[in-house]
């Protein structure tokens, strides 16, 4: 087949106030051809599509559609360059047929005509094997069918480039494979194809090209038939990169939570843990590594109390003895082990198990954003207080504290927190919860977005409180900053636990290899 | 049939018509993701401005022409009406301002200046009850000629003014709009997820303006039908328009954001409020609680949507709430 560039993106640069999301990548697209777009979380993978898709526009570079630079600057002048983008969040209108959401936006001064729209729809189904009902309403679907309404728009709009943003991450297998079909069809049919995934079966198994991301920069292209997936998670993950953390090793370690077959539903009824078991230990960092959306933050969440778990499912909590320096804080509890599902988020809170849950958007778990750091600290304390008033006192002055110690910068802590940077936001909330004196604290992303030095103030945090005995637990996306962290790592893999590694000896490639299933012998430790 | 039924039904059907323009304007504001609460308050602007005008109109001239009563008073209560829509819209869309606050701010505004006005213009007729606007009134509630006449089913079909009818015109086009052509899908996309619609290249503070607007100019018709046809050319400070702007707001809800709906409703609602006529010795009080039957329908058709769940029965998905392409 005689093989065209649709585009070309030629160093296209695309910053976020200091960080850099694309540093000067370069990719061609050609047609009848499928294109893997492979990288690990926070690669670059989606900014650098979305600048195809007209949602941002890039700082430095040039696009070049069938060899024609062009300016992208709206999801219409997309459209117009024959370029159609299915995000991961899914854009339909709820109470809208199938039809109704396919066309809408179009020339509005035609009339309405929804049999010859079905019709139209109906001939792009047949010719690419698709199945939809045009006259079903969007809310009665699945989310394989509203895919299909995704990709289907985006053709019925005339799109030849069509770039999908993790597909697959909503699909059953057997949908999964149904897609990938219905792709190969229009890769006959000359479309060009970019598929985002980090799911190297998926790359080996529908892609004819890939390439690589690594931390914004573009790392290389390969022939599929060329590479094997040893080969794409080096290029991946890419070599070590030393960060000298301080990591001293803390002798006695004591058991402190242990996780049984810990299985928990997403609300559609899939398993987002599936059978999780493992233990962690006070005087320790145990580091939690998986790709995105693995089972991570419901892990953490369960132990916290705030997921519901399938019959089965322990989490065993040993309290710390009368003699360790953290003991004595909390809520007495049975010496020999107490289970910790079935308890009020609360109950557990107070026996001591802290989770500081950083998510994307920063303020959604943890904070309130109209309120300043004092009020914020209060959250946590409040109860103890005799009487119906608050006692402002004693969280102002740990508000104080926190602010002095952790150099957070505020105008006052009575500032509304959202008025506060990213980094500074993730301070406060890191700090309250260490201020708990915790006998397990629980984070996750504790330093998503924040520059190295603010990194490392929570680092060294982190690393103190497991000199004092605490059980840490920490969710991380970065695989340098796990292996030099912490002293254990268990590898996440769909939900289920693909391997617990000793963070001293693991090699990069190791974990990475355990992220996306493809088990070593002898990885388990 | 009974003389008292025949007037019961036909006051249902003036009364059930005032709140008709209110609610259609309301169901095309609402669809496109704006509650405004004003209502009341734009039927006010309506009424006055409709009042205001012809009756300078008529006091300049000493043989005033129908034709101009009818341009000039309709004109006037349709752009005023708007005007307090744009005043809503700008605040809501704009500046993203609570809809609900701004609303009840406008119904308020509304409220105000008519009665102030009304005041004024009460005083250069020449004091309480002098004011009149004949000649406009009279063009509001001629009939149709011939077939009013036509007994009883004359008296019960043919015995008003244009108003009622080009109501239940309206309503019907409103319902082909939204539903039978691309602009009308358009504008309900904005109304259910006005990001999706941003998405599809629809411009969506466009369509939220023109809603918000031209829904508002159709709710102050209602205030205009109210002080022509229904008072006949008077003013009363009696803030019966406001209470009629919020059933409007009820009503929308009852017709589940459907104008046909509306059609029915709203002389449902007429009859309920009017029924103790025909309920023998009634004593104050008793007409009081009988005139809070349309609410009562209303929570009623609440409570079933929401156990049914149908979701094409429920609101507009984001009814209520200021979009903002680049929030989160």
């Amino acid at each position: 087949m005689e093989q065209t560039f649709a585009i070309q993106m030629k160093d296209i640069t695309k910053r976020f106030g200091k960080v850099v999301a694309n540093d000067h990548v370069s990719l061609d697209i050609k047609r009848g051809e499928i294109l893997s777009l492979l990288g690990e979380n926070g690669s670059g993978k989606t900014t650098l599509m979305n600048m195809l898709a007209g949602i941002y526009f890039p700082d430095e570079g040039q696009i070049l559609v069938n060899g024609v630079p062009v300016t992208i600057a709206s999801p219409k002048d997309a459209f117009d360059c024959g370029i159609g983008m299915v995000h991961q969040h899914f854009k339909l209108v709820d109470v809208f047929t199938a039809a109704e959401n396919i066309i809408l936006g179009l020339d509005s001064r035609q009339k309405l005509d929804l049999k010859a729209v079905a019709a139209k729809i109906e001939d792009i189904c047949g010719r690419y094997g698709f199945v939809i009902d045009p006259y079903k309403k969007v809310y009665n679907m699945s989310v394989s069918e509203k895919q299909t309404v995704e990709i289907v728009k985006v053709l019925y709009r005339g799109a030849d480039i069509l770039i999908l943003d993790e597909p697959t991450a909503v699909l059953t297998p057997q949908e999964t494979d149904r897609l990938f079909a219905v792709m190969r069809n229009m890769k006959a049919d000359g479309k060009a194809m970019v598929i985002i995934t980090h799911k190297l079966h998926e790359v080996m198994d529908v892609s004819d090209r890939v390439a690589v991301l690594r931390k914004g920069q573009y790392i290389g292209d390969v022939a599929t038939a060329d590479t094997d997936p040893q080969k794409l998670t080096d290029m991946m993950v890419g070599h070590a990169v030393t960060l000298n953390i301080e990591r001293p090793l803390v002798e006695t370690r004591n058991l402190r939570l242990e996780v049984e077959d810990l299985t928990v539903l997403t609300p559609d009824g899939i398993k987002a843990l599936d059978s999780v078991s493992f233990q962690a230990f006070g005087g320790e960092i145990l580091g939690i590594a998986g790709i995105s959306g693995s089972g991570q933050k419901e892990l953490l969440e369960a132990i916290a109390g705030l997921q519901p778990t399938q019959p089965g499912s322990h989490v065993i909590y040993h309290p710390p003895a009368p003699d360790e320096p953290i003991a004595g804080q909390h809520v007495p509890v049975d010496r020999g082990g107490e289970e910790l599902l079935g308890k009020t988020p609360r109950q557990i809170h107070d026996i001591g198990v802290s989770m500081a849950f950083v998510p994307e958007d920063r303020l959604g778990m943890g904070l309130v954003g109209t309120m300043g750091m004092a009020d914020n600290m209060m959250l946590k304390t409040y109860r103890s207080g005799k009487g119906p008033l608050l006692d402002r006192k004693p969280p102002r002055q740990l508000a104080e504290k926190v602010k002095q110690e952790l150099d957070v910068l505020t105008p006052s802590i009575n500032t509304p927190v959202r008025r506060l940077s990213g980094g500074n936001v993730q301070k406060v909330l890191v700090g309250r919860e260490i201020a708990q004196e915790p006998s397990v604290l629980m984070t996750a992303y504790a330093v998503r977005g924040l520059d190295i030095n603010t990194s490392y103030t929570i680092y060294n945090l982190l690393t103190a409180e497991k000199l004092k005995g605490v059980a840490v637990i920490y969710a991380g996306e970065d695989l340098d900053v796990l292996l030099e962290l912490c002293d254990r790592i268990l590898v996440l893999c769909g939900g289920q636990v693909s391997g617990i590694l000793d963070a001293r000896t693991a090699t990069k490639e190791e974990v990475g290899l355990l992220m996306t299933k493809f088990k070593k012998e002898g990885a388990q430790a | 049939m009974s003389d008292l039924v025949v007037r019961l039904l036909q006051s249902s059907v003036c009364f059930g018509t005032v709140i008709m323009y209110g609610a259609i304007g309301e169901i095309l504001t609402e669809r496109a993701g704006n509650l405004n609460l004003g209502v009341p308050g734009i039927m006010y602007l309506g009424g006055i401005s409709g009042l205001a005008a012809s009756f300078f109109y008529e006091s300049s001239t000493a043989d005033p022409n129908g034709l101009v009563c009818l341009v000039i008073s309709l004109l006037a209560a349709f752009l005023a009406s708007a005007l307090g829509g744009l005043l809503y819209s700008f605040l809501t869309i704009t500046l993203r301002a609570n809809q609900n606050v701004t609303g009840l701010t406008l119904t308020i505004f509304g409220g105000g200046i008519a009665n102030f006005f009304g005041g004024s213009l009460t005083s250069l007729a020449g004091g309480v009850g002098q004011i009149s606007v004949a000649a406009t009134s009279a063009v509001y509630r001629t009939t149709i000629p011939g077939l009013s006449g036509l007994g009883i089913v004359g008296k019960l079909f043919f015995n008003y003014g244009f108003m009622v009818y080009l109501a239940i015109v309206l309503a019907i086009v409103m319902h082909w709009f939204l539903n039978r052509t691309r602009r009308g899908l358009d504008l309900r996309a904005v109304g259910e997820d006005p990001a999706t619609a941003d998405a599809a290249g629809i411009n969506v503070a466009r369509n939220k303006y023109l809603a918000t607007c031209i829904g508002a100019g159709i709710s102050g018709l209602g205030g205009l039908y109210y002080t022509m046809d229904y008072i006949k050319g008077t003013w009363a400070n009696d803030g019966t328009i406001e209470s009629l702007g919020w059933l409007a707001v009820a009503l929308v809800i009852f017709a589940t954001w459907r104008s046909i709906n509306a059609i029915w409703g709203s002389y449902l609602f007429g009859f309920l409020f009017w029924v103790y006529l025909i309920i023998p010795g009634l004593a104050r009080k008793d007409i009081e609680l009988f005139k809070m039957l349309p609410y009562l329908v209303t929570i009623a058709v609440l409570v079933i949507t929401s156990l049914r769940k149908k979701r094409e029965d429920q609101p507009p998905a984001s009814l209520g709430l200021a979009y903002f392409r680049e929030e989160r």
